[in-house]
């Protein structure tokens, strides 16, 4: 067998894998989610499906699978019915870029070279945050097709919010891109080659913080879920929505959980390395597996604990604090690598 | 030097504590953050209501829109509405009762004291020292349960789950109480005119005790959580400034009233029950925003628990309920021992109270504020009109006066804080 035919089979697996495995740490996140929300409210979440309550998740599949789907009379119906899919897809392609194990090298699997990632890509990080700006059309549509107030509401502040936080998401991500001198995620990981003093959190520190709190505004939660503010607009751009069709909004919204954990951990906590040299021999998706949960216990932290910002609030935070402080990271990086080099 | 150092920071707190806004200042404050936009022809009509998750019920507001700023409210209330007035023309004073306690579910035995307070001034009967100091320790006690209802769900309103069910969690030691004291945990019907229906269970006192004392450590905690929480001050500070002449002008009272800077507290002002007897202060604060009125309620949940324990130490012996035939109704566990008791029994239940012709009008500090009650009898068992002035009614109708000007997420905060049930509205 040649290099090329392995290398086809060995990308038709891992495409068949990778998702696999992102549906099952979404499904399992979902219920980690419930049950966390439990523990920091002083209850016991889910409990009945599984042990200790862990397939809850796929009985809320099954139960939304067999909810009828309404479809609002006065909706408009062709955009009404794509947008969930347009939430859905941009958040599962960003996942082909983010490396989960070393890429090139010498033959490392019978003989063949195994890279730990589904597409070298040179620009991962400008899809990223592409894919990241398509998906909120998904929220946008849904919310103007659903011919109601309360969609239309939070279908504009996702718009909006989207905007203002991609803009800070983005320079502070170009200081990472400027110490690696690459776009691509995979330069991104070996550019933190060492101990994990080595990451890039440590001199990103400002960077990643910026990066970190745009993402939750990405994910659309606490304190920035004013898309879907359930206080204010019932349930946002997803008011209209049931059954399955809901559940695909959903499912993306836990989707773009773990593949922005992903990123995260890719841009400033060494992606799949190890923290320290001498742990190498734990495989990297390992590594990278731990960090993701660690992210998306973070967020959940950060989720169930605080308030919810008022919109324009989230806006003065977004331009006011977020975008210059991004710009300053960027351009004392820049001034500091010339510098160095 | 550290000397002067000292000095000017005692001044400096001390400015700080005189730092009361006057009305003015007040005024120009709640006209700097209303928003005053000329209504364009772009408005988006939203109904809020009668089914969203923060209404509180079924309140209905038909909010006008310009982007996110409240331009018009148009409040509708009535959903809830059960004719309770109506229906206590129908019944005799004792049947009124569970009536009462059905106005604001959230807090009945402040419910069940109002209109006792007003039957028996009317018929003039007079409240044995035991009753009157278990009905005003049910008071507190359900002052306290209403307040962290309140608590819980008004934050939960600026978007957080978690401190809705830690709560929660705490109000259901009280709601032990309640249902050891009455066996029912939300409609109580436990005041009885010319006193309660039953005596404190055996070991009641012991365990109010408990939650009295650990109740003010859980408040420390939820302060300790929110008080100082930046995103909360963002979303509580000079929100909704609702000045004391607006308060009068709209007939809010209670904590929102309180927080306006007027020390208006009926326990204090008109006393009745047992309040004259025991020592709390009434809490106040100045900056008449939704922040203030979380401070007040957490203040008056500390002072109830200050009169609970008073109520407990002080307790009198004697009996519970008045001795008095013609209106009230005998002690339960007489009636199947005593032959007058029974004919009492008999003679109430199926008679009522013989009430002479007149009026009365009685309010008490419930939770949410004065809630008075007006009776007109025109001789018998029945009342020829029965009103009750509830305080949700008066906070509903002032919604507009409150939020517009404000953005939708404000408008939400701001509706909490005042602190409306909608059982207690539409009545």
């Amino acid at each position: 067998m040649s290099d090329p035919v392995a290398q086809l089979i060995f990308l038709i697996i891992k495409a068949i894998v990778m998702p696999v495995l992102i549906i099952l740490i979404v499904a399992f996140a979902i219920f980690f989610e419930r049950k966390f929300a439990g523990f920091f409210a002083g209850r016991v979440g889910p409990t009945y499906l599984g042990p200790w309550g862990s397939l809850q998740s796929f009985g809320d599949i099954f139960k939304l699978i067999s909810k009828e789907d309404l479809i609002p009379a006065k909706s408009d119906k062709p955009v009404f019915k794509l947008a969930p899919y347009i939430a859905f897809v941009p958040v599962f392609l960003v996942m082909a870029v983010i490396p989960f194990g070393p890429v090139g090298g010498e033959a490392n699997l019978f003989g063949y070279r195994f890279d730990y990632v589904i597409a070298s890509f040179d620009a991962g990080l400008v899809l990223f945050l592409a894919m990241g700006a398509m998906a909120v059309y998904g929220v946008v549509l849904g919310g103007w097709s659903s011919n109601s107030n309360y969609s239309l509401l939070g279908g504009l502040r996702a718009g909006a919010q989207m905007i203002s936080y991609e803009l800070a998401m983005g320079f502070s991500a170009a200081g990472v891109m400027l110490m690696a001198g690459s776009m691509s995620l995979i330069d991104i990981v070996d550019g933190q080659a060492g101990n994990f003093w080595d990451w890039y959190w440590i001199p990103q520190i400002v960077g990643g913080l910026v990066f970190f709190v745009a993402s939750i505004a990405e994910l659309n939660r606490t304190p920035f879920d004013l898309a879907e503010a359930e206080q204010e607009l019932v349930a946002g751009h997803l008011t209209e929505y049931s059954g399955m069709r809901w559940g695909m909004f959903y499912f993306a919204e836990y989707v773009n959980l773990v593949v922005v954990s992903m990123i995260v951990s890719t841009l400033y906590l060494g992606g799949w390395r190890a923290p320290l040299e001498v742990l190498d021999f734990i495989p990297g998706p390992i590594w990278l597996f731990l960090k993701i949960c660690f992210l998306i216990f973070v967020y959940m932290w950060v989720r169930w604990t605080i308030i919810r910002y008022r919109y324009n609030q989230l806006m003065s935070i977004g331009w006011k604090v977020l975008l210059p402080l991004s710009i300053a990271n960027l351009l004392v990086t820049a001034v500091v690598i010339s510098a160095v080099n | 030097m550290s000397g002067t150092q000292d000095t000017q920071g005692l001044v400096r707190a001390a400015q700080a504590l005189s730092r009361r806004p006057s009305l003015e200042e007040l005024r120009e404050r709640k006209d700097r953050t209303r928003r005053h936009l000329e209504p364009t022809g772009d408005v988006m009509t939203i109904s809020m209501g009668p089914q969203h998750p923060s209404m509180h019920g079924v309140y209905r507001a038909v909010l006008d829109l310009d982007g996110e700023v409240i331009l018009a409210v148009r409040p509708e209330i009535g959903n809830l509405h059960r004719g309770v007035e109506k229906l206590c023309e129908h019944r005799t004073y004792h049947q009124i009762i569970p009536l009462t306690d059905r106005l604001d579910y959230i807090s009945g035995f402040a419910m069940n004291h109002g209109f006792c307070e007003a039957a028996e001034k009317l018929m003039g009967v007079e409240v044995p020292a035991r009753g009157r100091y278990i009905r005003t320790m049910t008071h507190e006690l359900c002052r306290i349960s209403n307040h962290i209802l309140w608590l819980g769900t008004s934050i939960m309103d600026l978007g957080t789950q978690t401190f809705f069910t830690i709560c929660f969690r705490d109000r259901e030691y009280v709601l032990d109480l309640f249902e050891m004291l009455t066996g029912a945990r939300m409609t109580h019907s436990f005041a009885r005119i010319g006193g309660v229906a039953k005596d404190l269970p055996d070991g009641f006192d012991h365990r109010c005790r408990k939650v009295i004392d650990f109740l003010p450590k859980r408040l420390a905690e939820y302060e300790r959580i929110i008080k100082q929480n930046r995103i909360f001050l963002k979303r509580a500070k000079n929100v909704g400034i609702f000045t004391s002449e607006d308060c009068h002008a709209w007939r809010v009272t209670g904590p929102t009233l309180r927080a306006a800077g007027i020390a208006r507290d009926l326990r204090k002002d008109e006393p009745y029950a047992a309040y004259p007897e025991v020592e709390f202060d009434v809490a106040v604060e100045y900056n008449a925003d939704v922040y203030d009125r979380f401070l007040v309620r957490m203040k008056e949940m500390r002072e109830s628990c200050k009169i609970i324990r008073q109520c407990l130490d002080k307790m009198p012996p004697g009996p519970f309920l008045a001795p008095d035939a013609a209106h009230s109704l005998p002690m339960k566990k007489n009636v199947l021992r005593d032959s007058a008791a029974m004919i009492q029994d008999f003679y109430q239940v199926f008679r009522g109270p013989q009430v002479p012709r007149g009026s009365v009008y009685r309010c008490v500090e419930a939770p949410k504020g004065e809630m008075g009650v007006y009776i007109r009898s025109e001789g018998g068992a029945k009342p020829a009109r029965v009103r009750f002035s509830t305080p949700s009614f008066y906070h509903g109708q002032a919604v507009p006066a409150l939020v517009e000007g404000e953005m939708v997420a404000d408008m939400i905060a701001i509706f909490a804080s005042v602190d409306v049930v909608l059982g207690d509205c539409d009545r």
